[in-house]
């Protein structure tokens, strides 16, 4: 057995990867349930893939055959129900663990310095997946599919001069059709999925170089003992890879749970339209992106068109996505954890918490006067969260944070 | 709690309770995913049986039939070539069909249910290609005139007779199979299903 290591160690690090990365990488010790959420995130992102992969040995990416072989998946393939269940369920799933994981960030401020990168690369993967889940809802040809693609698409032919080209180019076609159906089946199973690996591999390095954050903001490696090991640290195998796996198993009963007795969850995690064929003749009575997407789509209905154009609706969504990757500078807190912030920051931070929710509540619904006051209304706070945060971030009076992680 | 001495036997046993649970887990979650390589319900319906009407067959004639993919001969057998094959056995090398390339009802010196009609997999027992029909006795390419008729693959030159038993001295290993069928009346045969048990 040792032999066997050496023989391997000396032609590759396998005993200094396993070391520095689980056995002797030091974690705060005060993590708590919000760290459950980036070892789901790979955990979900498995689970895709590999469903992802035998999904792909049975669906045909062609527009005259798509719809009927994802059927075919459902009726006629041993398991495939339970296969494409998986999947679809898996798709909202991540995005829960995702927006818990992002909320976390928030909580305990794990995207100031020195995590910049980590957010940054966190915030990249985040839009990488967007695509990922819009392209791969666009796959099973179903109405909401086609008609949500060019809801989508049609955004991009909003920008003036290359408008209209940039629509031909995306869409290989006049209109969403079979060209965009099969580039999407390429994007969705082969590029996005690999760049979402790498991103995933990076933001996991940078994370491991500069160390977690934790529920107190304390840099852990600034109390070391006599042998370099961080006095509030302890090694992520077995300490914390027991915990996850405690928090896999907890997931898993909720996850299969909806995979076999609810995988459309009355409608969010699957639209009723989809279960219909795409028929370019005829739009849906009622159309919205799937639940993740919503917050993003109420900003841009909110805002409305301006001098004979939609760009302006465009460009707020993009913007209310990338303002995201500027809050390490937005935040000017001394602190990071919400435990010893200021009372504004609290305040500010519930009230983007309830707007997230809302604009998302907001996205689903159809468009009545007082539903786009209301859009108008959270979009407002939407981007005040960050553009006031320098502001609420610099006033009132932290709590001093301890020299060492607390007991709870 | 701190104080007390870690018990590692009970450590061990928790560790190693987990790992079997997980892997009986994983076991179970393998099914769904090796089950969907497994002929689709659609795969099944497209190799269902396949009826072959043999009224207007005449002597010497072949039919081919597509059952799951693969080319199945049906031809009708004269009297003189039935006389011939008992002939031919020790050129063979089974001819008494003792490999299990046939049904039980099968197992006879026709390698047929009806001695006339011969119901044969047309594929070769060496590499799969599907050997060439050549009945005509006495053909000089194939041996002149030891040879009574039968089949002549392409490939790699392998022999068969007219009962589908492989010639001695060929790559092929093995007589061609014979399908399950039976015959729901006199002159319509399916192919794919096994007479029923009387």
């Amino acid at each position: 057995m040792d032999n066997n290591k050496n023989w391997i160690d000396q032609r590759f690090p396998l005993t200094k990867v396993w070391n520095e990365h689980l056995a002797e990488y030091y974690t705060p010790r005060n993590f708590n349930f919000w760290y459950f959420f980036g070892s789901l995130a790979i955990l979900v992102l498995v689970i895709q893939i590999l469903t992802g992969i035998f999904l792909t040995m049975h669906f045909k990416p062609d527009a005259a055959l798509a719809f009927a072989s994802v059927e075919y998946i459902m009726r006629d393939v041993d398991w495939g129900w339970l296969i494409r269940y998986i999947h679809s369920t898996g798709a909202s799933a991540f995005f829960v663990v995702i927006y818990l994981h992002m909320y976390r960030g928030l909580l305990y401020g794990s995207y100031k310095a020195p995590r910049e990168l980590i957010w940054i690369l966190g915030m990249v993967l985040y839009i990488a997946l967007m695509a990922e889940a819009f392209m791969g809802y666009v796959l099973p040809w179903g109405q909401m599919s086609y008609w949500g693609a060019k809801v989508i698409i049609n955004l991009f032919g909003s920008f003036p001069i290359i408008g209209d080209i940039l629509l031909e180019f995306i869409l290989g076609d006049y209109a969403v059709g079979d060209p965009a159906l099969n580039r999407f089946f390429s994007l969705h199973v082969i590029a996005l999925p690999l760049i979402l690996v790498v991103l995933v591999f990076l933001h996991i390095v940078a994370l491991h170089t500069v160390g977690s954050n934790n529920p107190d903001g304390i840099e852990i490696k600034k109390n070391k003992d006599a042998n370099g090991i961080p006095k509030d640290g302890i090694p992520f195998h077995p300490y914390y890879s027991v915990k996850d796996i405690m928090g896999v198993v907890v997931f898993l009963m909720i996850f299969t749970s909806i995979v076999f007795f609810a995988p459309a969850l009355g409608g969010y995690f699957l639209e009723a339209p989809n279960f219909v064929e795409a028929n370019p003749l005829k739009t849906p009575d009622h159309i919205a992106p799937l639940w993740y997407l919503t917050p993003f789509y109420s900003v841009l209905r909110a805002i409305p068109p301006m001098f004979g154009s939609q760009l302006p609706g465009v460009l707020a969504m993009f913007a209310a996505l990338l303002i995201l990757v500027a809050l390490p500078w937005l935040d000017r807190s001394k602190v990071k954890s919400i435990r010893y912030r200021s009372w504004p920051y609290k305040v500010a931070l519930s009230i983007f918490v309830v707007t997230f929710i809302v604009l998302g509540w907001l996205g689903m619904q159809a468009v009545t006067p007082l539903y786009s006051l209301m859009a108008q209304i959270f979009t407002a706070l939407y981007f005040a969260f960050f553009i006031l945060m320098p502001w609420f971030t610099s006033i009132g009076e932290t709590k001093p944070v301890p020299e060492r992680t607390t007991e709870h | 709690m701190s104080e007390q001495e870690i018990d590692l036997k009970k450590r061990r046993f928790l560790t190693g309770a987990t790992s079997v649970v997980g892997a009986v887990g994983v076991g179970f979650v393998l099914v769904p995913f090796l089950s969907s390589w497994m002929p689709s319900a659609r795969a099944k319906a497209a190799g269902a049986p396949v009826d072959v009407d043999v009224t207007k067959l005449e002597e010497g004639q072949l039919v081919r039939v597509l059952w799951r993919k693969k080319p199945i001969w049906v031809f009708k057998r004269d009297k003189t070539v039935l006389a011939d094959l008992p002939t031919l056995d020790a050129e063979l090398v089974d001819p008494n069909n003792t490999e299990d390339q046939q049904p039980t009802y099968a197992k006879n010196p026709y390698r047929s249910i009806n001695p006339e009609i011969a119901v044969i997999v047309g594929i070769c027992t060496h590499l799969g290609c599907s050997p060439t029909y050549r009945p005509e006795v006495g053909a000089a390419d194939l041996g002149g005139d030891a040879w009574k008729g039968g089949f002549y693959c392409p490939c790699h030159g392998s022999k068969f007779d007219l009962a589908g038993r492989v010639y001695a001295g060929v790559p092929a290993p093995t007589n061609l199979v014979i399908p399950p069928y039976h015959f729901v009346t006199d002159s319509l045969i399916r192919i794919g299903i096994d007479p029923k048990a009387s």
